[in-house]
This record gives C-alpha cells, sequence and structure tokens, in this order.
C-alpha cells in the first residue's frame, strides 16, 4: 500500500475542490483510506492520518472512528505521536465519548513523565476536558505538580487543579496544603495560575476565603511591585506591566476584601495607586480599573469626593490624574452630580483638558444618561461651552446619538438652532447643528416641540442661518460642506425649492473644490435625477464625515444601486463558460464619472504604462468604448494582481448610466477582488496565493449604457489577460 | 473562558477550543449560530456582545475574526487583551502570519494556543516564555523524527 498523502497536500487538495460535492467525495475517499490505514495497526502512519482526521473534522465531517487512534497516539512513546494524539483527544474524546476514561491510564503515566512537555501535554488534556471521574482519579498527580518547584510544570498544574475543583468540589480541600507558598513565586506564570486557583477556591468556600484572607499584604504587595517596578518587556503590555496579572489580583482582592474591614483597609492605598497611575488610553488600561470599580464598597469609590475636589487643584497633573478617575468612577447611581462637577470643571479648565473632558463627558453620558433629554442637554452644555474643543469624530457619534433618539428630534433640532443664533464660531456645534437642521428642518418650521415652547421659524429663516454659514469666514471648508448639504436635504422637506436651486448653483463654481464638487453633483440631482434627491434623506453619516472623497456618499446613496438580481443576470453572463457557480461582481460606476468623463471625449492620452512587467491589455473596444486593463501586484502580497480598469469615451457625445459587470469562472473562487474606486472591496479573499492556477484566467463582462438617449448594452468575452497576470 | 472560535469571512471555521463538554452537534449549532451573529455585524461595532447568556468578545484581524465566549464574571476587556497577545504569538511563530497560515498549520495554531490557555485561563503571561515552549517541544519533535517516527507533515 502506498504512503498516505502528507497532511499539507491533503489540504491543498481538499481546497481546489470547487464544489461542496466535491469535497464529500475527497474527503469519502481519503477518509476510506485513512480507515484501511487504521484497520492495519501502521504505527509509521498513524499520526499522519489522525491529523488528516482531525482537519477533515474541523470541516465538520464525522471523525469518531478515528477515536481509539487517537488512544493508541497518546500511548505511543514517540513525542510526535504523544502531542498529535493529546490534540485529537481533546478535540475528538470529550467526556460524552464512552472511550474517554481509556485516557485515564495514558495521562497517568504522563504526569510522571521523565520530559516536562510530554507532562505538560496531559496536565493540558486533563485541565481542558477531564471529566468528574478521570479528575477523581488523577487529582492526586495533580496536587504533587502543584508542589514542584518547575514552573512550567506548577503553573500548569495550578490551572488543572482549578479544573478538577470545577469538576469535583468536595477534593478542594486537598490542595489546600500546596498553595502554602504559591504566592512566593517570582514567576509571573505560577503567580497568575496560582491567582486564579485562589479565586476559585475563594468563590466556593466562605471558609477557604477567611483562611485566604491573610494573604492580602502579599497580593498587595505583588500588586505594588507591578506598578512601581521599572520598564519590563517581558510583561509590558502598552506600558503596563503585566496587566493579566494585574487584573487577576484586583479581581482576588475584591473578593477578599468583600466585607471585611481590615481587608479593605489595607488595600485601600494600594487601589487608589492604581486606579491613579493607569492610562486608560488604550484598552488594557481600562481592563484594570474595570475590576478596581466593581467592588461594591470599594475604597475608591469612598474617596471620590476627594478627587472630586482635586478637580479644582492648581498643580496641572492632580487635574488630569482627578479627571480621569472622576470619569473611571462615574457611575448609574452618581452620574447627576458628578456630571454637574465634570461640566463646571469644563467650562473652568485649561484648554488642554478640554477635549479629553468633552469626550469623557459625551462617554459618560451616553453610558448613564438618566433620561434622553438630559442627555441632549448635556450634550448641548458641552458644545456651547467647548464646541471647538470637541474632537472631530465626536461630531458623526452625537449624530448617531441623536438620529437615535426619534422622539427627541423636534426639541434637539430647536435647541441647536438657537444656539446657531447665538454663535457660529464653534464647528463641532456648527457642523451637527448644520446636519440636524438639514434633517429635521421641517420639524423645525412646524412648530412642533413638546419639551418646550416651540419658536416660531419660518424656511427662509432657517435657509438665512444655513447660507450664512457658507459665506462666513469663520466656517471651515468641512462646516461649509455640512451647510450646503443641509441646504440641498431641505429641498425635500421645504418648498422653497428654487431659493436652494439658486444656491446650490453658485456654488457650482465656488473656489473650494470640495464645495464646488457637491455643488455640481447636487446641481446634477435637480436636473436629471429629480425623484432622487429623496434618497439624500438617508445619507449615511459615517461616508460624509471620514476624510474620504464625498463621491462615496452619493455613490451609496443617491445612485440607484444594482438589486441582488444582478446574480442572476451574471450567472447567464457565464452559462456557456461551463462552469457551476460564480460569485457575483458588479461595479455600477457611478453615472457621475461618465459624465465628467466628458473631458476624455478627445482620446484620453492616458499612458497606461506596464508596471511591474505585466504588460496592459485592452478588453474592449467598440463603439467608442474602451476599456483597457492594467496590471499591478499588490504591494503587501506579490502573489495578488490588482487589475485596474480604464473606461474611456471616445465619442462626441456623453455615455451615462454606465455599468461594468464582470464574471469569472468558478475556478478563481474568491481570488477576484472588485473594489470601487474611492476604495472598500466588494468581496473579500482568503488570499489563495498558495494554489497554482493551472488555467488560463478568463472572464465574461457585460456593458450597459445609455448612448443619445437609448440604451445600450453589449456581452464581451476577455481572452487575451498577459499570463504574467494570473501566474 | 467557554470556548474560543476563530474564522473567516465566509464563515470557514479555522480553529475551535472548546472548554465546556458539549455534543458534537451542540457545537455545530453553536457555531453556526455565532459565526452568523458575528458576522452580520458592522465594522464600527462594539467588540463585545451578550448572547444566550454568555459575553462574546470578538476581533477581527485582516480575513480572520477571533471570536471568545465568556462568563458574566469574567473581564471582557481583558479577554481583548488575550486575543491580542494570541495573534501576537501567531504573528512571532510564523513571521507576519495570515490566514493560511493557519488553514495550513492548524495544529501548530492548537499547539501555541495551548500553551497559552489552559482550560481557558491563561497559564504564562510572557510572551516570550510561551514560545520558548513552543520552541522546546518543536525541537523534541525534531529529535523524535530524527530517531525514526514519521513526521506529522
Amino acid at each position: 500500500m502506498p504512503a498516505p498523502i502528507r497532511l499539507r497536500e491533503l489540504i491543498r487538495t481538499i481546497r481546489t475542490a470547487r464544489t461542496q460535492a466535491e469535497e464529500r467525495e475527497m474527503i469519502q475517499k481519503e477518509c476510506a483510506a485513512i480507515r484501511s490505514s487504521f484497520r492495519e495497526e501502521d504505527n509509521t502512519y498513524r499520526c499522519r492520518n489522525v491529523a488528516k482526521l482531525l482537519y477533515m473534522h474541523m470541516l465538520g465531517y464525522p471523525a469518531h472512528f478515528g477515536q481509539l487512534e487517537c488512544l493508541k497516539l497518546i500511548a505511543s512513546q514517540k513525542f510526535t505521536d504523544k502531542r498529535i494524539g493529546y490534540l485529537g483527544a481533546m478535540l475528538l474524546l470529550d467526556e460524552r465519548q464512552d472511550v474517554h476514561l481509556l485516557m485515564t491510564n495514558c495521562i497517568k503515566n504522563d504526569l510522571n513523565h521523565s520530559t516536562q512537555y510530554v507532562q505538560g501535554l496531559a496536565l493540558c488534556t486533563l485541565g481542558c476536558m477531564g471529566s468528574s471521574e478521570m479528575c477523581r482519579d488523577l487529582a492526586g498527580e495533580v496536587e504533587k505538580l502543584l508542589k514542584t518547584s518547575n514552573s512550567y510544570l506548577r503553573k500548569k498544574a495550578a490551572l488543572c487543579a482549578v479544573h478538577v475543583i470545577r469538576k469535583v468540589p468536595e477534593l478542594m480541600e486537598m490542595f489546600l496544603p500546596a498553595t502554602k507558598n504559591l504566592l512566593s513565586e517570582k514567576n509571573h506564570g505560577v503567580l497568575h495560575t496560582s491567582v486564579v486557583l485562589l479565586t476559585e477556591m475563594c468563590e466556593r468556600s466562605p471558609d477557604m476565603l477567611t483562611h485566604f484572607r491573610k494573604l492580602v499584604p502579599q497580593l498587595v504587595r505583588i500588586l505594588k511591585n507591578l506598578i512601581m517596578s521599572g520598564y519590563s518587556p517581558e510583561h509590558d503590555v502598552s506600558g503596563i506591566s503585566d496587566p493579566f496579572l494585574q487584573v487577576r489580583i484586583l479581581r482576588l482582592l475584591r473578593i477578599l476584601g468583600k466585607s471585611d474591614d481590615d481587608s479593605s483597609e489595607a488595600m485601600n492605598d494600594i487601589l487608589a495607586q492604581v486606579a491613579t497611575n493607569t492610562e486608560t488610553s488604550k484598552n488594557v488600561g481600562n481592563a484594570i480599573l474595570f475590576p478596581l470599580l466593581q467592588t461594591d464598597h470599594n475604597a475608591v469609590q469612598r474617596h471620590r469626593s476627594t478627587i472630586v475636589d482635586c478637580l479644582k487643584d492648581l498643580d496641572v497633573s492632580i487635574k488630569r490624574r482627578a479627571m480621569e478617575l472622576s470619569f473611571a468612577l462615574v457611575n448609574g447611581n452618581n452620574i447627576r452630580g458628578m456630571m454637574k462637577e465634570l461640566l463646571y470643571f469644563l467650562d473652568s479648565c485649561d484648554p488642554e483638558f478640554k477635549a479629553d473632558c468633552a469626550s469623557g463627558v459625551f462617554l459618560a453620558a451616553e453610558k448613564y444618561a438618566p433620561s434622553k433629554r438630559w442627555h441632549i442637554d448635556t450634550i448641548m452644555r458641552v458644545l456651547t461651552t467647548a464646541g471647538s474643543y470637541v474632537r472631530d469624530d465626536s461630531v458623526p457619534n452625537l449624530i448617531q446619538l441623536i438620529t437615535n433618539s426619534v422622539e427627541m428630534h423636534a426639541y434637539t433640532v430647536q435647541r441647536l438652532y438657537k444656539a446657531l443664533l447665538d454663535d457660529i464660531s464653534q464647528q463641532p456645534l456648527v457642523q451637527v447643528a448644520s446636519w440636524c437642521i438639514g434633517e429635521y428642518g421641517d420639524l423645525l418650521v412646524s412648530g412642533q416641540c413638546e419639551e418646550e415652547e416651540p419658536i416660531q421659524v419660518t424656511e427662509d429663516e432657517v435657509l438665512d442661518v444655513l447660507e450664512g454659514l457658507l459665506v462666513s469666514n469663520l466656517s471651515t471648508p468641512v462646516t461649509r460642506g455640512y451647510s450646503l448639504t443641509a441646504i440641498m436635504k431641505l429641498s425635500t422637506r421645504f418648498s422653497s425649492v428654487n431659493r436652494i436651486k439658486k444656491v446650490v448653483s453658485i456654488y457650482g463654481s465656488s473656489i473650494d473644490v470640495e464645495l464646488q464638487q457637491r455643488a455640481v453633483e447636487y446641481n446634477a440631482l435637480f436636473k436629471k435625477y429629480d425623484h432622487m434627491r429623496y434618497e439624500l434623506r438617508w445619507c449615511s453619516t459615517h461616508s460624509l464625515l471620514t476624510g474620504g472623497r464625498t463621491r462615496s456618499h452619493l455613490n451609496e446613496t443617491a445612485l440607484p444601486t444594482k438589486p441582488a438580481s444582478a446574480g442572476g443576470e451574471l450567472l447567464d453572463l457565464l452559462g456557456d463558460l461551463s462552469l457551476s457557480g460564480m460569485p457575483s461582481m458588479t461595479v455600477p460606476l457611478d453615472a457621475e464619472s461618465a459624465h465628467s468623463d466628458r473631458s476624455s471625449r478627445h482620446a484620453p492620452n492616458v499612458s497606461l504604462s506596464s508596471r511591474a512587467g505585466i504588460p496592459p491589455m485592452t478588453a474592449y473596444n467598440k463603439n467608442g468604448l474602451k476599456i483597457e486593463f492594467t496590471f499591478e501586484r499588490s504591494n503587501p502580497n506579490p502573489n495578488i494582481s490588482v487589475i485596474t480598469i480604464h473606461a474611456s469615451n471616445t465619442t462626441e457625445a456623453d455615455m451615462t448610466d454606465f455599468v461594468f459587470q464582470a464574471a469569472v469562472p468558478k475556478v478563481w473562487p474568491q481570488s477576484v477582488v472588485m473594489t470601487r474606486p474611492g476604495g472598500g472591496a466588494l468581496k473579500r479573499t482568503e488570499s489563495d496565493s498558495f494554489l497554482k492556477l493551472q488555467q488560463q484566467l478568463r472572464m465574461r463582462i457585460k456593458l450597459t449604457y445609455t448612448y443619445k438617449g437609448a440604451p445600450v448594452q453589449d456581452l464581451a468575452e476577455v481572452n487575451n489577460f498577459p499570463p504574467q497576470s494570473w501566474q | 473562558m467557554q470556548f474560543m472560535l476563530l474564522f473567516s469571512r465566509q464563515g470557514k471555521l479555522r480553529l475551535q477550543k472548546w472548554y465546556v463538554p458539549l455534543s458534537d452537534k451542540e457545537k455545530k449549532k453553536i457555531t453556526r449560530e455565532l459565526v452568523q451573529t458575528v458576522l452580520a455585524r458592522k465594522p464600527k461595532m462594539c467588540s463585545f456582545l451578550e448572547w444566550r447568556d454568555l459575553k462574546i468578545v470578538y476581533k477581527r484581524y485582516a480575513s480572520l475574526y477571533f471570536c471568545c465566549a465568556i462568563e458574566d464574571q469574567d473581564n471582557e476587556l481583558i479577554t481583548l487583551e488575550i486575543i491580542h497577545r494570541y495573534v501576537e504569538l501567531l504573528d512571532k511563530y510564523f513571521g507576519s502570519v495570515c490566514e493560511l497560515d493557519i488553514i495550513f498549520n492548524f495544529e501548530k495554531a492548537y499547539f501555541i494556543l495551548d500553551e497559552f490557555l489552559l482550560g481557558g485561563e491563561a497559564q504564562e503571561t510572557s510572551k516570550k516564555n510561551v514560545l520558548k515552549a513552543i520552541e522546546q517541544a518543536d525541537l523534541l519533535q525534531e529529535v523524535s523524527h530524527h530517531e525514526g517516527s514519521r513526521f506529522v507533515d
């Protein structure tokens, strides 16, 4: 019998399957081969076969006939066998299987093996999935290993003990003696796992908890060392020394300190110290503060009034710490009081704090706002007092928030409008206000407002304000963009459409390119896509606000996006390429680009240089429409070719509503990605660079456009891909 | 931690580590539902969500989703750090790891995970020590190979 195929070879082969059925067939064939190999009791290849089985198991196929083989591997003397055997056991032999218990003896032997890595395998397996019976049988061995001086084994034994205790709580007592000097270890791995073990014991038994209270000073000392000690590259995570250990210790301290004043006192200082020393700008810092603040009668809350007073301290660094800590202390109970203090601080603090403080206030408000109105009021307060310090990314978040508070729309837009009347210098305020007016302007002029006295505003007054923003020297280009878009949106809500049209057309020749572009596009909407102006209502905020090109929001909302049925058309497209299934890839290039291609309608002189030695090619050239492909090797991954599509119109008239669709045979399943201009891949790849494709790349394209009023459609097959582009 | 799943954007499972005993059927059901739930989330959504009675912590790295299910009393923020640490370990081991590495060397990905976590908890907080242990174990495997046994390949 020939040697069974290698694991990686099998993986490679299975991945070439084009359909589920084909894959199933391959798997069945291989399983049959593996089964007969098992029957022959082949020691040499057992490891390889089980590994392959595990792969197929991960794909979702049954693998129980490999269970006994895993046991044989575990019993083998070879480390390779054991490694795969134990892996197989963990994947296939959980406690629900009949043969699970057969592992016990092997594990027992391996726990006493001369090589620590074998012992490690056994401990790991036992600690991950040992059944209650197994745990009962082997607890003694684990306890022994818990006392070893070998830190590699000791840390594993500790977690194994945790598992044993979870499975068989009565056995907890027997581990008590071994815990005696666990915390005097220097090794962080042992410390971490020991703290986990101690936590488990304390959580399960009040007696244990009382017993371990005496460890508090030691835990505090360890924590102190972690914070005070200098930079330790081995354990550092973003400037914090072993956050995993810190978090675990804090959790244990919280349990030990509960309803015990002496312990709590002993912890006070260190908790406050951790709180003040921990940088919360990274997730890791917050991870540490998190358990800290979960303590019920925790020391830090007790110091809350002191901390709040520190906000008024003269020393800048104290003020900063106090501010950070204050935000960390805010919760549902103290939000109103804390917010008052923090808003007061925001009013009077130095400019260097305002941005962080504003962000903090927004976050806290979002989490704990007692009511929507309170929330909106708080936001308004921040925008009006520190409006120019608010971070750029707050604007989209606020907009999102306002969008979601449906019942507050009228109230919000009214308050924002009033704020604009007072002051248009604070850009974030102006931006949020403009956006709101654009969205809810109809509520503003209709005078509906439940929360307070509605104001009387006319459409013209609103437009005056927005136009004022456009011309004001105080407005940044971004703000102007907001105002213009808001004005445009109002064209669907207000009746004074003509006035709006005038404004939009004026800005079509603005010096500001951004503004000009928007105005031109909006103008087009008026002229050609009047029915789609209403789509602007649902403009996604994100596309407006990420630094990218504004085209994208128009692409996504204003244009008729081809519905999913395009997939069906593409299936037809591939009809007689005689290959089943295909990914649907449609790139509706926005009409605007065809429109502005007016400039290129006189034979473009775009030199399509061959990059990286792959010559460009003409994919299609008919009736004045020329489509060229240029190729480039992708920068991070040279096994990926990036094809850029250049479409040009050499006739005198425009080609509008241009849609380009492409389909490739499924032999290239996920290796072709279509991206739009402006980024955003339509289909992700799994960088299938491993496969050397044997088949010539072929593509079928479908073009539709409107030319001189008449619709044009054409299908073409592209076969002339240079070999360098796909090999 | 109750379990950890690694899956691609197409929902293909690349690694599954279960720390609780469940039948194959239940595991498949959970995997299917959870993968669907996580894949449906938009890029800017929070890394944490509540699902059944568990907290799910997930993060996407290139084309792979790393997804952990933890219990109520566990710290989700540190779980994110655990995920990140695991990715860093894979990255150091494979040298700029990508999804394909994990597909073709899934058993090694498991070995590394099992040197980092045990029973769902971190057993070693030093990156260096985890990698050292793996290195030594790999060496041991090499030695046993030269002693005549077959490699996994």
